[in-house]
């Protein structure tokens, strides 16, 4: 089959009307003409040789996995239990039984399809030839005349008046920028949201209790001695995702921890421990993460995003990690019923730092 | 009336006639029929990429199906016990009834999961294939800059996604997000409200990042992928140098039917892959984690892979905080907005700053090979370098926590590492690259080592060599160096028979040994 052509070309190319022609003729005569020449054609087995027939067979195999896997899949899809169930159920398997049908049946297509592209069909070389690069001096010249002489027309170079009304136009894309920018923008400061919390409406004569996650108010005997709980504002949604800036760790000092953090409190924590408890902001202060892992023997907080350390002993100062700034402390206290409240909000905003925050 | 008889025959030549009469296309469509395609393996790595993005599209639709993005508060009452009555959002309801109550849903989910992961995977591995066999330079460069633009729009699109479910992971990957934002100088705090609509988390966050997702997002990514698949076509596919490739052609096999054949099946294949993965092997189980709350965080829990090279370099910054006048640049501004910064800019640049560099304004179809260009596989190493010891960071609490090592050390191991591995990979790698460009320039010269140890009459043991063309008096041979492989081996050159093809039993007959007859001499001790 690799050279049937025994027709003369000429110049002009190949006659397609003479019906000496092969179909192969006819091919090769049209790639000839897109500028591919096919320089090498052979078929990779003998036709009806032993390896054909394999090659087809196998083909043949694929495809007929593929129905075999396909049809599975539709009838495991349909009457496989599928409904969740705790503990071990026949509806733990549904998933993987789909995922192995169809991963299969696909597989017996792609195999199928490659090795028939690949084995039984001829092999081929072709060669095209490129046509980049610049187009002609003549052509560019054409073209950039054309796209000069509509400059031209347009006449802006003549009619200063026009140039300068076009500027009157600038105010449509600010119009058009207004809609989407105007409806978005939100301004940080008014309200001031980025440096108050739910804590905000607390002070000394009016404080606001500490509640568990579960709404529960919290007393000095709920923490063990060295034990940490998460508190939030005993306010409508306190606990929520609504106040995301609020959760708060409270922490239950050893003695000696707590004279040690109290003797060298910085002066804007000056009096917002009570008795051995002190409470800092959860949110670390340098990606906004709960810095939540406690480690009772060091006295540290760890955050988990990015392993901020923090020292619970003094100020909850960062002292490992990319973390900059403190955490902020609530100031604390008991009321006379006997429940913790803070007395304030955070004096320094809380979570991660930001251009205005000092 | 005479009911005339439809020659079925001549139907599909007759109605592609009516269609060529009043659409004239036989002569563009036989030129794409006709058009050639070079072969090799490593082009078909954007393939992936293209095809993980077609199976994303489709999982997506269906996922969308189902999913609401909604932040209202509902208390479960879905199919998995374990959540039952627990208060959460809209969104992370749908996406568990995506995973318990659709049937076939939690599959499309975990499909779609891996096929993301497979997209950015087969972006980076192709984009390191482009650079390192210079298929950027001139005139591909307005291509490669669209696929640097895609891989930071699959970022941005994964992260979207990866935040839509609202379970505790997505909850602490988008606060870490606002943190981020929060960090740009002057305008932070502005734009971290307007897009939250309010502080962190707020209401309407997940609505935004649901229609970035499935509407902005791959509605540009689709038009960058036309355009780029686009310019592959106009501008004809690079190829490797080798007998008959030059820089004027293109040799290969046409489009119809055997390439296409090849694409169809590969198609296949990605998706049978990216099935048995999403029916095989979890991804997100996002039931485990519960709803997001801000007060709860679990120890590893790390981002997807692709984002995890940030997460990495984020956590080897140095606290180091800019104050001035009452404002300050906090220390997460360096690692998660400059220097993401700096990796889009810069290796878009890099086709002209190496056309500066190495003085070569001319236009390349052929591609070279990384040993031949030493320099360029030097940075290339020495990016990858930066790239690994930035996402083993990414999890560094993790390696800590399994191989039992401080977990501070394998920070200060992360910032010495960032420094000092580049440039040794830079060097090393330049190293290899020259050594085995000086091995292939050595075969051209001298020929292919035999194995054969001779013995000179002097003494002097050699290594007998197998010239590939008839040497000179000197015994060398002036082949040119033409940047593609050489023959290393004896049974390249034919020296020795190919091995007998058949996997479990040969299908072909071994060529039975050469009988040499010739009349031989006994052999004896010389004496008479």
């Amino acid at each position: 089959m690799s050279e049937t052509n025994t027709q003369v070309r000429d110049a002009a190319g190949v006659d397609v009307a003479n019906p000496n022609l092969t179909r192969f003729d006819i091919v090769r005569e049209g790639a000839r003409r897109d500028g591919v020449e096919i320089v090498h054609y052979e078929p990779q087995y003998p036709p009806g040789s032993a390896g054909e027939r394999r090659m087809t067979r196998i083909v043949a195999f694929f495809f007929l996995l593929t129905g075999i896997m396909s049809t599975l899949f539709v009838v495991a899809f349909i009457w496989w239990p599928w409904e969740y169930e705790l503990g071990p159920h026949a509806s733990k398997y549904y998933t993987p039984i789909l995922g192995l049908t169809l991963g299969l049946a696909l597989v017996g297509v792609g195999l199928g399809v490659l090795t028939w592209g690949k084995k039984l069909l001829p092999h081929e070389i072709a060669i095209q030839e490129r046509h980049d690069g610049p187009s002609s001096p003549e052509e560019q010249k054409l073209t950039g005349t054309t796209l000069q002489f509509i400059g031209d027309e347009m006449g802006l170079g003549r009619r200063p008046i026009l140039k300068w009304s076009l500027l009157g136009l600038a105010p449509l894309g600010l119009a058009a920028a207004a809609i989407p920018i105007g409806a978005l923008i939100k301004d940080p400061h008014h309200p001031d949201i980025l440096f108050k919390t739910g804590w905000a409406g607390a002070t000394p004569t009016n404080p606001i209790r500490l509640q568990h996650d579960d709404g529960t108010l919290v007393r000095p005997e709920m923490v063990s001695t060295g034990g940490q709980i998460t508190v939030f504002p005993n306010i409508p949604g306190g606990s929520s995702n609504h106040y995301a800036d609020s959760p708060t760790l409270l922490i239950h000092l050893r003695e000696d921890d707590a004279a040690k953090l109290n003797g060298q409190l910085y002066t804007i924590n000056q009096g917002s421990t009570w008795s051995s408890f002190v409470a800092y902001s959860k949110i670390c202060t340098h990606a906004g993460c709960p810095a939540s892992l406690y480690e009772q023997q060091t006295n540290r907080l760890l955050c988990p995003c990015h392993q901020s350390q923090f020292l619970i002993t003094d100020n909850a100062r960062p002292i490992f990690g990319p973390a900059t700034r403190s955490l902020p402390m609530l100031p604390i206290s008991v009321d006379k019923e006997g429940f913790l409240v803070a007395t304030g909000d955070y004096k320094v905003p809380v979570g991660p730092a930001f251009w205005e925050k000092d | 009336m005479k009911r005339r008889k439809v020659d079925l025959k001549a139907l599909p030549g007759k109605s592609a006639q009516e269609v060529d009469t009043r659409l004239p296309v036989a002569t563009p469509l036989r030129g794409v029929l006709n058009k050639v395609f070079p072969d090799h393996w490593s082009f078909l790595l954007g393939e992936i990429a293209l095809f993980s993005f077609i199976i994303l599209l489709l999982t997506g639709t269906f996922l969308a199906l189902f999913f609401e993005p909604s932040l209202q508060e509902v208390h479960y009452d879905g199919s998995y016990l374990p959540l039952q009555g627990v208060e959460m959002s809209r969104a992370y309801e749908t996406a568990l009834d995506l995973s318990f109550d659709v049937r076939g849903g939690l599959i499309m989910r975990q499909m779609h999961h891996w096929a993301a992961l497979l997209f950015m995977a087969a972006i980076v591995v192709h984009m390191f294939r482009i650079f390192m066999t210079g298929a950027f330079r001139k005139p591909r460069e307005i291509n490669w800059i669209i696929g640097l633009s895609m891989f930071w729009l699959g970022f941005t699109e994964g992260f979207a996604g990866y935040s839509l479910p609202d379970d505790a992971l997505s909850g602490t990957g988008l606060r870490i997000a606002s943190a981020i934002m929060l960090s740009i100088p002057v305008i932070g705090s502005w734009v971290t409200t307007s897009l939250f609509g309010g502080e962190f988390p707020g209401e309407i966050i997940l609505s935004r990042l649901y229609i970035l997702h499935v509407f902005l997002l791959p509605l540009i990514l689709l038009a960058l992928v036309s355009i780029h698949v686009g310019l592959v076509f106009v501008q004809k596919h690079t190829q490797w140098p080798g007998p008959g490739r030059t820089n004027k052609n293109v040799v290969g096999e046409r489009m119809f039917p055997r390439y296409a054949i090849k694409q169809g099946g590969f198609f296949m294949l990605v998706f049978a892959i990216i099935a048995l993965m999403g029916g095989l092997f979890q991804i997100n189980p996002i039931w485990l984690f519960g709803p997001y709350e801000a007060a709860v965080v679990s120890a590893g829990s790390q981002p997807d892979w692709y984002v995890m090279f940030l997460d990495g370099s984020t956590r080897l910054m140095p606290a180091w905080d800019i104050r001035f006048l009452g404002y300050n640049i906090p220390p997460l501004f360096w690692p998660t907005v400059v220097l993401p910064g700096i990796l889009s800019v810069l290796p878009m640049a890099y086709p002209w700053i190496e056309a500066r560099w190495k003085k070569d304004y001319a236009s390349h179809n052929l591609l070279q090979r990384p040993r031949d260009v030493p320099d360029r596989t030097g940075l290339a190493a020495m990016a990858g370098a930066f790239y690994l010891v930035l996402t083993i960071s990414g999890g560094n609490d993790i390696v800590a926590d399994k191989f039992h090592i401080s977990l501070n050390a394998m920070t200060w191991a992360g910032r010495i590492g960032l420094l000092v591995l580049p440039p040794l990979a830079y060097y090393f790698a330049r190293r290899l690259a020259l050594g085995l460009q000086q091995h292939d320039r050595e075969v051209l010269a001298h020929g292919v080592e035999t194995g054969i140890i001779k013995r000179l009459p002097d003494g002097r043991f050699v290594e007998v060599h197998q010239p590939l063309v008839a040497p000179d008096e000197h015994g060398h041979t002036d082949l040119p160096y033409v940047g593609w492989t050489v023959p290393k081996k004896m049974n390249r050159l034919g020296a020795l028979g190919p091995a007998i093809r058949g996997f479990f039993r040969p299908i072909e007959q071994s060529a039975p040994p050469k009988q040499e007859e010739q009349p031989r001499e006994e052999v004896t001790s010389g004496k008479p």
